[in-house]
């Protein structure tokens, strides 16, 4: 099933089309990753599906039905790329609040309060300032208040900005964790590495248009290029032939690229025949971050104002 | 609980829990009453020393007006002393007087510069020297006409007016008084309006540079959360308002125990007697003059419409407070950490709250002029003004005409606000231009 679909979703601004037509879906239980340069539209896209701006035409269903941005914010815990907390309030009222804005009790918002705490290991920070705190920290108590009310959806734009090795696995951790329990992530950034390790699926968009969509696999397939790296000392003399093309050479490795209808085996077995013993052979399937390059890298690096009527 | 209940239960309890609001609240009435204390002692012990001036070249007529009765200067007719040795002989000036009687020019030589004021002493003095010649010249006797101008103030005329209705009931009018509570509350409602105001404005502020704005309006729309800061505030207003006026007359029951038991007691019978339908003052009753005086402030204290006069500050405060603060809201959404950048916007709102203070201080002594008029009816500016006229009998018309169009007003601002919060709010980077701000706000949503 899914929790989000988003139809034809348009969103014009006084200078820009920052979201122009764009549609997805996205299933129970992804961690989805939400891609694009700056400015893409990534944030106006957010915003609309958080209930913080009007679509200006196109529909959001969430969760079988049209999305209601009074209603619904119960049950979507946004963490925005610009967030930050009250500096001056203490940490457990501050939490309690945010809870209880998102709807919550205060018994119900005061005893998952608690358990989040334990977990995190922030007992003791209770009646603490947020001026008191490092911004990791800070940022450990934000995605706290952002998952606290157990939302369906989850979106979390940048969340490990600012987060040392440590505290970015637990928040990995708890993504998974929150995932497996049923909970969907939408997961923005522009760290490639991240996604790769996290998502699942991927959007990316780009000039307020949606120009790649599909599981990390099926677009790292799509963009492959029969690129192959075999582990053999292989000598100059075995290189010339039709099969292949060498991309890079090294002592101990090779990286070709195989002609057109050729198979694996082809391969394999060119050098069998010549004698040469092999220690691996895996296909080079290109990173997220190059097919990433390849797509927007034309593009100029900040988006140009345009008019609109 | 409902969410901008939340948001008015945080911004108030964080407020009211504040050190600096007990201490604003507390310390302001005693600072303000020490202030008053203060520079009235200060103003009774400036007197300046008592200045000997030596006076030579007398022409005759003038020695008899020059006499020492009073503090700032006494004079002494020294004819040895010179304008070189004065100053040895013990004087703070010399002045040289004319043989001739014509000219009136004179000069006085002193070591330090005189005050202004001992300096027009000395001139009206000499003026009177001459004003009694001419009389005498003309045959009046000085002495006669002291008398007589004597017993005219011993026995000053007294004007009583009073207000006659149709109905024929009569109220007494105390000019003074109204003047004083009118002036008052319009300050008083000025300077909250800046005050409280302000702070709505950098509450906004807060919430946008702290980046916890776009954090809270994924729960709970903008015009919410705008809404339940301002209400939050002006809970806090009120709360300071209320806690002023029970201090007030805290002091006021406690100064009372202060007074001697015997004068109360006086005051009481002069109360009785003015019940009893005797005039007060007259008759074989000898009151002290403190009774006279305590008895005189309860029956004009007693005369103001307090009733009137609380409930219309009360409502003139929030009026004003809800027209504004929206404004101020809107304002503070639409700047960055920069707080320069709020002067020159704030400078179009604070401008007629400058203006409405001009108008209740420089026409306060006629609440019924036209300007006044105006001024208390217009949303503007009537928050301020009305107050300057409320102790004299405003017209219910009025009153209700310039109430409806304040709560109209504050609606049409509230609303207009809300728009350009909504936009503001999550803008970073540049400020927004007066322009932009007004196509936020009248675009369709």
């Amino acid at each position: 099933m899914n929790v989000l679909e988003l139809h034809n979703l348009k969103k014009y601004f006084a200078t820009q089309k920052a979201v122009d037509d764009i549609s997805f879906d996205i299933a129970e239980g992804n961690i989805f990753g939400l891609l694009g340069p700056n400015g893409a539209g990534k944030t106006t896209l957010l915003r609309m599906i958080t209930g913080i701006f009007y679509p200006d035409s196109g529909e959001i269903i969430f969760n079988g039905k049209k999305f209601d941005p009074v209603n619904d914010t119960v049950g979507i815990g946004y963490m925005p790329e610009e967030r930050g907390l009250y500096k001056k309030m203490k940490i457990g009222e501050q939490a309690l609040y945010l809870a209880q804005l998102k709807g919550l009790g205060k018994k119900e918002a005061l005893e998952k309060i608690k358990d989040w705490f334990i977990r995190f290991e922030m007992q003791s920070w209770w009646n603490k300032k947020v001026e008191d705190l490092s911004k990791g920290m800070s940022q450990k108590l934000q995605f706290v208040t952002t998952v606290l009310h157990n939302p369906k959806l989850i979106i979390l734009d940048e969340p490990f900005s600012g987060l040392d090795p440590v505290n970015a696995n637990l928040i990995k951790d708890e993504i998974f964790r929150l995932a497996q329990n049923g909970s969907t992530i939408i997961f923005s950034t522009h760290r490639m590495e991240q996604v790769e390790e996290i998502c699942n699926h991927i959007v990316l968009v780009n000039k307020g248009k949606k120009i790649l969509d599909g599981t990390v696999k099926q677009v790292k397939n799509e963009f492959k290029e029969n690129l192959y790296r075999i582990g053999a000392a292989v000598l100059p003399e075995h290189l010339s032939t039709h099969i292949f093309e060498v991309v890079k050479h090294s002592p101990e490795e090779l990286l070709v690229k195989l002609s057109n209808g050729v198979s694996n085996n082809d391969v394999l077995q060119y050098f069998i025949g010549k004698g040469v013993s092999i220690n691996s052979f895996k296909e080079e399937l290109p990173s997220l971050n190059d097919i990433f390059i390849r797509l927007v890298g034309d593009t100029p690096t900040t988006r140009q104002f345009q008019a609109i009527n | 609980m409902s969410k901008v209940g939340l948001i008015i239960k945080r911004e108030y309890v964080t407020r009211v829990r504040n050190k600096t609001f007990l201490l604003s609240t507390f310390l302001l009435p005693i600072m303000m009453l020490l202030f008053v204390v203060g520079s009235a002692f200060f103003a009774a012990k400036s007197g300046e020393k008592q200045k000997k001036i030596a006076v030579i070249n007398d022409p005759g007529f003038i020695r008899n007006n020059l006499k020492a009765d009073s503090a700032k200067v006494l004079f002494s007719f020294d004819a040895t002393a010179t304008d070189t040795n004065f100053a040895g002989k013990g004087y703070d000036g010399i002045l040289i007087l004319n043989k001739d009687s014509a000219n009136r020019t004179f000069l006085l030589y002193s070591k330090k510069t005189l005050s202004s004021a001992s300096k027009e002493y000395i001139e009206n003095k000499l003026d009177k020297a001459f004003e009694n010649r001419q009389l005498e010249n003309r045959g009046i006797k000085i002495a006669q006409l002291d008398s007589v101008t004597k017993e005219t103030k011993s026995n000053a005329s007294v004007i009583k007016n009073e207000l006659k209705d149709s109905k024929g009931s009569t109220t007494k009018v105390n000019a003074a008084v109204n003047y004083g509570i009118g002036f008052g509350s319009g300050i008083l409602i000025y300077i909250t309006m800046f005050i409280f105001g302000a702070m709505v404005m950098r509450g906004v502020m807060e919430e946008k540079t702290n980046r916890i704005a776009e954090v809270i309006v994924s729960s709970v729309k903008p015009f919410q959360l705008m809404l339940g800061k301002i209400i939050g505030i002006g809970a806090v207003g009120l709360t300071q308002l209320l806690l002023w006026i029970i201090l007030i007359f805290g002091l006021l029951t406690a100064a009372q125990l202060f007074i001697p038991g015997d004068t109360m007691k006086q005051v009481q019978e002069l109360q009785q007697m003015q019940q009893s339908g005797a005039i007060p003052g007259g008759g074989g009753f000898a009151a002290s003059e403190a009774a006279k005086n305590i008895f005189e402030m309860q029956s004009t204290l007693a005369s103001i419409p307090w009733f009137k006069i609380i409930s219309c500050f009360i409502f003139y405060f929030l009026g004003g407070y809800l027209f504004y603060s929206s404004l101020f809201a809107a304002i503070g959404s639409v700047i960055n950490e920069d707080p320069q950048e709020a002067q020159s916007l704030m400078l179009p709102i604070t401008m007629p709250i400058i203006f409405g203070f001009i108008i209740l201080s420089s026409n306060i002594s006629t609440p019924d002029s036209p300007a006044m008029f105006w001024a208390s009816i217009i949303p503007f500016t009537s928050p301020i003004v009305m107050m300057g006229r409320i102790a004299s009998d405003v017209p219910w018309w009025q009153l209700t005409l310039s109430m409806t169009l304040l709560i109209a007003g504050f609606l049409f601002t509230t609303w207009l606000a809300g728009k350009i919060y909504r936009t503001g709010i999550l803008m970073y980077g540049k400020k927004a231009t007066w322009k932009e701000m007004f196509k936020w706000a009248f675009r369709k949503s």
